[in-house]
């Protein structure tokens, strides 16, 4: 059996709240080991997009593909992340009352039943593998700190660690760096083309100049639907996509 | 926070002075209620014997509350059925054991069926008359009921003040059904007039002691069960369900299996819970399934502070303190008392006795180093 | 589910033969006055007392004959027991019983010079045969009344106990009669007449039998079951299959009347829910002392009436009226003083809420323990809303009826409230968007405070309400608090129409489930079925959707 090229397929997807179209007949593809970025205005759907991916809302009709064979719009949140999709959200929600350290411990992969958690041995036997990934996410100082103590950008770093240690073939990743200075910022564009070397990454973004930085595919999102599709030079000389962003 | 520094460590200092304290009572409470003479300084009534004993069982039920609610996020207004059916289901073995020697004389049936003109025993009262399968009830038929419950409640995400409305519905329910003479419990007048168990008269001083020592022990395993439960890496991922549910879902967590194990577990708890406390109160009516039990429960763990295991038997233990001595001075303050508290704690004291205490201690010492 | 209030208690009326003595004695009450024109005298009244049967058996149809408005006061007073000879003088006179105590009366002349002790008189019995004499007589005396209530009460009367001697009567008054009503039951008594009579051609009877099988009532149905035919002849056949048609008539009636207590207990569920539908669906507040607003909104009815009974005893037909806005005020401040003091500081902690609001209701109660005492108050029931109509063979009570127009008159005064006032306006952009909704300049804390104290004033109304069918005492609150919550939880939070939905629904469902299982399996089951239905609809009937509700 032959791999499929895409590892994350939706076509033709309606979403409707009381009336509202949040998706409009969205079709998009995302290549395995591709990272790509969605942009567009508020209420484009980028969130709803999102949360049909990961099963938190289910889609009116339409179908969703992950790796060509798992049926998405069948699972819930939790089988789906066990798949291997791992989702950033865009608040950072972190497990406030839990050390830095626990945080990553509960996103390690493996161990999901209730038995598996009670008998676990990992409190002692894991700390190397949760250091490394607070390594990444320079965030190793503070270990032993309730994650609640941490600073806005540090949760978004505390959240990217847990989606490493979750090991996902899939990232969602939800306008990581709202809220994050600029040399802030900039690492973190740098930690995600990290990442992208060995996952598939889907960004949702407004901050224009960290696209740009990312340099990669963009698709536009409008009223629900792709309006445009490309590197982010075509798309931003797109006259639709130009209309939709400056209101003309 | 607390929770979090707490959890890093495995039993603390305070576990161990929990358990020891009551090894402690399980051994002094009967010897100093056989050995000592009646009237001697030293002596303890068999009465307070069964008071001392009644708190103990409070405390079981606080701590099933305090690992559901602390550690979980589930309040449970209907705590007290599960308590209450386990109550049933010890009543049910005693009722078993008084085997003829009934106002009525029948050698099966219990007096009130045979004041119903009942012909024959129910199917589910069979077996009651082996202690094993009772104590097999005494934790199944709560756990069963929790487990139903929880496996909908659960799957559909009913959660927060839903869940504590429809915990309430449930006893509330379950009252007006056990109020019921042709259900088969005894309707208003619940299961009493209990003789012995193990052939030993439950008014028997040693019988009291004994009942108190179990009690006791009960008490302390149950204890160590919650604490590995919660210092295990389950405990982690309970409180990350208490704190962040969704997010766990994301992690693929399926955060209804954690819940309704724990819940199934807690209800297990205060079934044992009840069915330690019939025999020493020698009663059990539909009185237990009223709401405000329920919600009377939840304030001791309220009180004593939650999410720290000890904290529900500290208010239980405090709380039936101050209304033993209220009830039996100024009857008509207790309401009074009892509804200030709920304001006092919620209000100004919402880490409870214990998080303050702990509070103010770790704070001090924290100051000196 | 609230036990205190089943529609199924004995209704607070009189049945009909009662009615029909009620009404017959006012008459002859209100023509006391007026001096005899004609008539009889009081020879005529003192043969009432002679032991010789004959005699009596005379100036009883005299005194029917006489015409005179006393005599029907005259007949009953004698056929009920009431008629007394004052043992000194032998003088004839009528008991009646007036809040418990015995007022003699005499019945020419009005009142006696002095008061009569009860050991003064003796009561004046009458035999079988005097009896059916008195029957006959106050029959016809009644047929010829003015008042067309009474005339329906008598020819109901004949209906019920046949008597083939006043066939002639009821057919003269059927000759002349014009209301439709008295009519009708003229016709049925005339058709039970002649079915219960073996005298009549067969085929009149069977006529007769098709009449009271159309009239299709419970009394109709008495009549048949009682006439005498003979077995398997086409009579008795009739018979029985006009029984039959009633049968199904009745049953339909009864499922009907059962809708209508469903109804009625749908508006009482609503009306205890309305107030809850405002702070827990609108603002999200868990409020458990929900309920004692209801039971503080019944004491203020209490306390209302007391004074109003102080200053004028005339006032008690309006202290309902005058209780209404008073339990709003008293309601709505001490909801306005539990959000102040209590809710505000608690609003990011919904289950704190609960347990703070558990211990407000346990204060709430023993102060009014304390102040009032365990026990039930007695509420009165102006006469506007006592007693009961029918409608068609539907027994309807006039407090239940005013119950489920006041419920759904105060849904629409809220609806309208929160729709068409600023106020509401004010209500529904601080629930949708606090923060924007203060950058627009509206104070949201006090919006709140307004909201809360609103929610508790409608709780105290629905208190006003209830105190007409429930007991007032200090645990009133405590029966609606539960079904209160599933009202809303059943119906959708956020959700007014859902709450009269859930409501209507869960009453109806009650109320019919009921008859098969009894109340208290009914109320379990209903409240197992909201317990499962939660499961499946989580958000209730009515949901609020869409991302807001995330």
């Amino acid at each position: 059996m032959t791999e499929p090229a895409s590892i994350l397929n939706l076509d033709g997807v309606n979403v409707s709240f009381d009336g509202f179209r949040a998706l409009n007949d969205l079709s998009l593809q995302v290549d395995r080991g591709e990272m790509r970025a969605i942009i567009g205005p508020n209420g484009a759907g980028k969130t709803t997009m999102m949360d049909v991916i990961t099963g938190k809302t289910r889609p009116d009709s339409g179908t969703v593909y992950f790796d060509g064979r798992h049926d998405l719009r069948r699972l819930d949140e939790a089988a789906i992340a066990s798949l291997g999709i791992g989702r950033k959200f865009q608040k950072p929600t972190v497990f406030e009352n839990l050390t830095v350290a626990d945080n990553v411990l509960l996103a390690l992969a493996g161990e999901r039943g209730v038995f598996a958690n009670l008998f676990s041995r990992r409190l002692t036997t894991a700390g190397d593998d949760v250091d490394r990934h607070l390594t990444v996410a320079r965030l190793l100082d503070h270990r032993e700190r309730p994650a609640g103590d941490l600073s806005h950008g540090q949760k978004q770093w505390l959240e990217i660690a847990m989606l490493l240690a979750q090991d996902p073939k899939l990232l969602l990743v939800d306008e990581p760096v709202a809220g994050m200075t600029d040399a802030e910022t900039e690492q973190t564009a740098d930690l995600l083309r990290e990442i992208a070397a060995v996952h598939s990454v889907v960004v949702v973004e407004h901050d224009m100049e960290f696209v740009r930085r990312l340099g990669v595919k963009v698709t536009v999102l409008h009223e629900g639907s792709v309006l445009a599709e490309g590197s982010l030079n075509h798309v931003s000389r797109d006259e639709r996509v130009i209309d939709v962003y400056l209101g003309r | 926070m607390i929770t979090a520094r707490l959890l890093s460590g495995r039993m603390t200092v305070w576990d161990v002075a929990f358990l020891l304290l009551l090894l402690a009572l399980a051994m002094l409470v009967p010897l100093l209620n056989l050995v000592p003479e009646a009237g001697s300084g030293f002596h303890l009534s068999a009465y307070m014997v069964s008071v001392l004993g009644k708190y103990l069982c409070y405390a079981l039920l606080a701590l099933a509350i305090d690992l559901v609610w602390g550690y979980c996020g589930i309040l449970s207004l209907g705590h007290g059925a599960f308590f209450a059916l386990g109550g049933y289901a010890m009543g049910m073995h005693l009722m078993r054991n008084i085997d003829g020697r009934g106002v009525y004389g029948h050698p099966v049936l219990p007096d009130f069926m045979v004041f119903l003109n009942w012909e024959e025993l129910p199917w589910y009262w069979s077996g009651f008359d082996m202690f094993g399968y009772a104590l097999l009830m005494v934790v199944l038929a709560p756990g069963a009921l929790a487990f139903l419950l929880g496996w909908f409640a659960f799957r559909s995400r009913v959660t927060g003040v839903y869940l504590s409305i429809v915990t309430q519905a449930m006893t509330f329910a379950l009252m007006l059904a056990f109020f019921q003479n042709d259900l088969g419990f005894g309707g208003s007048d619940g299961l009493t007039d209990f003789r012995d168990l193990f052939g030993v008269s439950l008014s028997s001083d040693g019988m009291r002691s004994a009942l108190f020592a179990a009690s006791a022990i009960v008490l302390a395993l149950a204890y160590l069960c919650c604490r590995l439960i919660v210092s295990s890496k389950l405990g982690r991922v309970l409180v990350g369900v208490r704190d962040a549910e969704a997010r766990l879902r994301f992690l693929g967590y399926r955060a209804e299996r954690f819940k309704l194990a724990i819940w199934t577990f807690s209800a297990m708890l205060a079934g044992l819970a009840g069915a330690l406390y019939v025999p020493q109160v020698g009663i059990i009516n539909p009185g237990e399934f009223a709401p405000a039990k329920s919600i009377e429960a939840v304030i001791w763990v309220a009180v004593g502070g939650r999410g720290y295991l000890v904290g529900g038997p500290i208010g239980a233990v405090v709380v039936n303190a101050f209304k033993t001595f209220f009830t039996g001075n100024f009857a008509e303050y207790w309401l009074f008392f009892l509804g200030g508290l709920f304001l006092f704690v919620t209000l100004f004291l919402p880490q409870g006795i214990f998080g303050w205490l702990r509070q103010r201690l770790v704070g001090s010492r924290e100051e000196r180093s | 589910m609230v036990a205190r209030s089943d529609p199924r208690r004995p209704p607070r009326i009189l049945e009909a033969s009662h009615l029909f003595l009620l009404l017959l004695s006012l008459l002859g009450g209100t023509a006391m006055a007026a001096a005899p024109e004609e008539g009889f005298d009081a020879e005529r009244l003192q043969q009432l007392g002679e032991r010789n049967l004959r005699v009596v058996e005379q100036a009883v149809a005299d005194i029917a004959a006489s015409g005179a408005p006393e005599s029907l006061e005259v007949l009953l007073a004698l056929r009920d027991g009431r008629l007394y000879r004052r043992q000194h003088d032998d003088v004839i006179v009528v008991a009646n019983r007036v809040d418990g105590v015995m007022l003699y009366s005499d019945p020419l002349l009005g009142t006696l010079g002095e008061p009569l002790a009860d050991d003064e008189v003796t009561v004046i019995r009458v035999s079988n045969r005097i009896r059916r004499a008195l029957s006959a007589a106050i029959a016809s005396l009644s047929l010829g009344s003015d008042d067309a209530a009474v005339r329906f009460a008598a020819a109901r009367q004949f209906i019920d106990s046949p008597d083939r001697d006043l066939l002639e009567a009821i057919e003269e008054a059927l000759a002349v009669e014009e209301v439709a009503r008295v009519r009708q039951a003229l016709e049925v008594a005339r058709a039970a007449t002649i079915a219960s009579d073996p005298g009549q051609p067969d085929d009149a009877r069977m006529e007769a039998v098709e009449r009271l099988a159309e009239a299709g009532t419970s009394r109709a149905r008495r009549v048949l079951l009682s006439m005498f035919a003979e077995e398997n002849s086409a009579l008795d056949l009739r018979r029985d299959e006009a029984v039959a048609v009633i049968d199904r008539n009745l049953a339909r009636w009864q499922r009907a009347q059962d809708l209508w207590y469903g109804l009625s207990l749908g508006s009482v569920l609503l009306l205890a829910a309305l107030g809850l539908a405002i702070t827990f669906g609108v603002m999200g507040v868990i409020n458990m002392a929900h309920g004692e607003m209801i039971m503080i909104g019944a004491y203020t009815t209490f306390v209302v009436q007391g004074v109003l009974r102080g200053i004028s005893p005339a006032l008690a037909e309006v202290s309902l009226l005058i209780a209404l806005p008073v339990a709003f005020l008293v309601a709505g401040a001490i909801g306005v003083l539990i959000e102040r003091t209590v809710i505000r500081r608690l609003y990011s902690r919904p289950l704190e809420t609960l347990l703070a609001t558990w211990g407000i209701s346990l204060i709430l109660q023993q102060t009014v323990r304390t102040l009032f005492g365990a026990s039930n108050q007695r509420v009165e029931t102006p006469s506007w809303l006592s007693g009961s109509f029918e409608l068609g063979q539907l027994m309807i009570t006039y407090n239940r009826l005013a119950i489920l127009i006041f419920a759904l008159v105060v849904l629409a005064a809220v609806i309208l409230l929160l729709t068409r006032t600023s106020l509401g306006l004010h209500i529904r952009a601080v629930t949708q968007n606090r923060k924007m909704a203060e950058s627009m300049g509206i104070r949201s804390d006090r919006v709140d405070m307004l909201t809360f104290g609103l929610g508790s004033g409608i709780a105290g109304i629905a208190g006003v309400a209830l105190s007409q069918i429930a007991n007032v005492s200090p645990n009133l609150g405590q029966n609606y608090i539960i079904d209160s919550f599933m009202v809303i939880v059943f119906g959708g939070v956020g959700n007014l129409f859902g709450t009269l939905v859930g409501a209507m629904t869960l009453g109806v469902t009650t109320q019919l489930v009921e008859p098969a299982l009894g109340a208290v399996a009914a109320k379990v089951l209903i409240l197992v079925f909201i317990i499962i239905f939660i499961q499946f609809r989580p958000r209730g009937l009515f949901p609020q959707r869409g991302r807001a509700a995330e």
